[in-house]
């Protein structure tokens, strides 16, 4: 069967660079426009992208543990 | 009755009932032209009420048209036709006729201009909308309906119960704003939450819509939290609680995603999410929020019922809807990825997308308000939707591991209703003034500034990289996650059955020791007679509760 271009490991490798490359640049950006912060905390440097990413993580530890507590087997009501 | 036919509602209703009537493409052709006709009679009717009705000493006013009515009405109609587009070959006659008369339902309570009507409509959904969900035809659905009308029904009793005490209270019975401040009000405020999906008894939500058929869950997703949402607009804006309930819902359904492996699943948490952000608006209470949930409301039934048409067909075509089944359907499935991959970005809000002019606008409400930590939560849950749902869904169904699953894209009346739904999401974002110009008061927020869309970018793009990141910690299990609905599938009958069987003991000693019957023998003559015990034993209960009720 032929491998779809998503799955080649070729192409993998392209989308990560193309990802880190617009990752980067959403960031330089900030250099030239004007963001107008409507709060003191936005006038850090990369403060939405920083702030995305470390929220993100925080909700993806959270559900993590959370899981621990939480998690039955998918069977569990039918037994 | 010549009000029914210019009421859309009551249209909608009638023909539900003349569906099963119908075979074939006679019945395709009734189902999209009743939509149209609904439509045509919302934009052609004039703003104000009409139909008032003399009911006991109480007037009911069954159109009460305004331009949030309005826009809820027209939201409500393009769903009821892309819907039926989607599923008019496949759906059943029952299920049709059902989401016909619940959507109705819908667009009943939104024009209702009293309370009386409302309750009659809000319950009439309730029950459409469980007859959808036992359409799906197996075990499983018939226990989620069962466990879902129970809920629906008990919030009946509470807003039923609401609006008896404000009616004695302000003897008037017109459906309009009002304060939570008494009795009355908490529980006709409660009775509106509970529809929304908010805790603590969310849990109905996301236990019944998965259970549903391929289609009936796009129906569901639109109608049920958007009617609360609309109620909540009309009767409870600016109250301080809601902007509280409605961050709690948008991190219970960002959580509860993460943790499950169901693709509807997946989605029906992320309602109760998106319901969370208009909640919220509703209690920041600003025009700006105001309007930023009513449009979030708008775009949102709208790419939502996208997602579940892509998640539909893809349960449709292999009959699997866990992630963990799923995987590589992007090769054979191309339509229907790219399709769910557009309807994962409108929620997410991405630019050019219809979530980003709507939600931005609840955003920007808490701005300027200067509630900092509303709007640094409200940024958070902005990254995490692009997490659970955006990235999430797309990815365990489309991408990763290759299932080796190689099904076709669906039906092309399931593709055209899939890319005409795909096609609004984009334009809505791209034209923002298309929608801006239907809410309810002037806008003049506008959402494409450079500052906006480098900052959501950056919002977004790095929630993603968070995900790919942490890819490890995301991967799906065989397992579900327990909520509250615990309660009263676990423990609930558990304790209920215990009760009855000392009942039983106690009603087998009593015949005994009355009749002289041996007590083998007493179980078998006191069957019948125990399960009229029983019934009399619930009714004494009700008769009781019915009793304090008055009494207090």
């Amino acid at each position: 069967m032929k491998q779809n271009w998503f799955y080649k490991k070729s192409s993998i490798k392209k989308i990560w660079v193309a990802a880190a490359v617009v990752l980067l640049l959403t960031v330089l950006i900030e250099l030239v426009v004007t963001l107008h912060p409507h709060f003191r905390i936005e006038s850090i440097f990369a403060f939405h992208a920083v702030y995305g990413f470390l929220t993100c993580v925080a909700m993806i530890i959270f559900a993590k543990i959370l899981g621990v507590f939480i998690k039955r087997k998918d069977d569990y009501y039918d037994m | 009755m010549t009000c029914s036919l210019f009421h859309p509602g009551l249209l909608l209703i009638l023909s539900g009932f003349f569906i099963p009537l119908f075979n074939g493409t006679r019945r395709t052709l009734f189902i999209l032209l009743i939509p149209c006709l609904a439509l045509l009679s919302i934009w052609s009717m004039p703003l104000g009420n009409a139909c008032n009705y003399q009911y006991l000493e109480y007037e009911l006013i069954l159109i009460n048209l305004d331009t949030l009515s309005r826009l809820f009405l027209t939201v409500f109609a393009i769903t009821v036709f892309t819907g039926s587009l989607f599923c008019c070959k496949q759906a059943k006659s029952t299920e049709l006729a059902a989401a016909f008369i619940y959507a109705g339902g819908a667009m009943s309570v939104v024009l209702a201009g009293d309370l009386i009507s409302l309750f009659i409509f809000w319950e009439l959904m309730a029950l459409a909308s469980t007859l959808i969900i036992w359409s799906a035809n197996n075990n499983g659905s018939w226990r989620a309906g069962m466990r879902y009308i129970t809920i629906h029904l008990l919030g009946g009793v509470v807003l039923m119960c609401g609006i008896t005490a404000y009616v004695n209270e302000t003897g008037s019975l017109l459906f309009t704003h009002m304060q939570a401040n008494s009795v009355a009000t908490w529980l006709i405020l409660s009775g509106f939450l509970l529809n929304a999906g908010a805790p603590p008894l969310s849990a109905w939500l996301a236990d019944a819509y998965p259970e549903t058929s391929f289609s009936g869950m796009v129906f569901l997703s639109a109608f049920t939290t958007k009617t609360a949402v609309y109620v909540l607009l009309r009767g409870f804006p600016g109250t301080d609680l809601l902007v509280y309930i409605g961050l709690f819902m948008i991190f219970y359904g960002i959580i509860y995603a993460l943790l499950e492996n169901d693709m509807r699943r997946i989605l029906a948490y992320s309602i109760i999410n998106q319901v969370g952000f208009m909640v919220c608006g509703i209690g920041i209470g600003t025009e700006m929020a105001l309007n930023g949930a009513a449009a979030h409301a708008f775009t949102h039934i709208i790419y939502k019922a996208l997602l579940l048409m892509s998640a539909g067909s893809v349960l449709y075509m292999t009959g699997k809807r866990k992630c963990t089944d799923l995987g590589g359907l992007i090769q054979s499935m191309p339509v229907t990825a790219l399709c769910g991959i557009i309807g994962a970005l409108a929620i997410s809000s991405f630019p050019l997308t219809s979530g980003f002019v709507s939600k931005s606008m609840i955003t920007q409400a808490s701005v300027d308000e200067h509630i900092i930590w509303v709007w640094l939560l409200l940024q958070a849950a902005s990254a995490g939707v692009f997490l659970h749902a955006g990235i999430k869904f797309p990815w365990f169904v489309f991408f990763q591991k290759d299932s080796g699953l190689r099904p076709d894209d669906p039906p092309l009346n399931m593709q055209i209703g899939m890319i005409l739904f795909a096609i609004t999401c984009i334009l809505l974002g791209v034209f923002p003034e298309v929608l801006y110009d239907m809410l309810p008061y002037p806008v003049q927020y506008v959402p494409y500034t450079a500052a906006h869309v480098v900052t959501q970018l950056q919002l977004l793009l790095f929630s993603g990289l968070a995900f790919f990141v942490m890819l490890p910690w995301m991967q799906r299990t065989l397992t579900i996650s327990l909520d509250f609905d615990w309660f009263y599938r676990k423990p609930g009958p558990y304790i209920f059955n215990v009760l009855f069987n000392y009942l039983e003991q106690f009603q087998t000693g009593l015949c005994h020791l009355y009749t002289k019957i041996p007590i083998k023998e007493v179980s078998n003559v006191l069957a019948f007679r125990l399960s009229i015990a029983r019934n009399i034993f619930i009714l004494l209960g009700l008769f009781i509760l019915t009793l304090f009720y008055f009494l207090i």
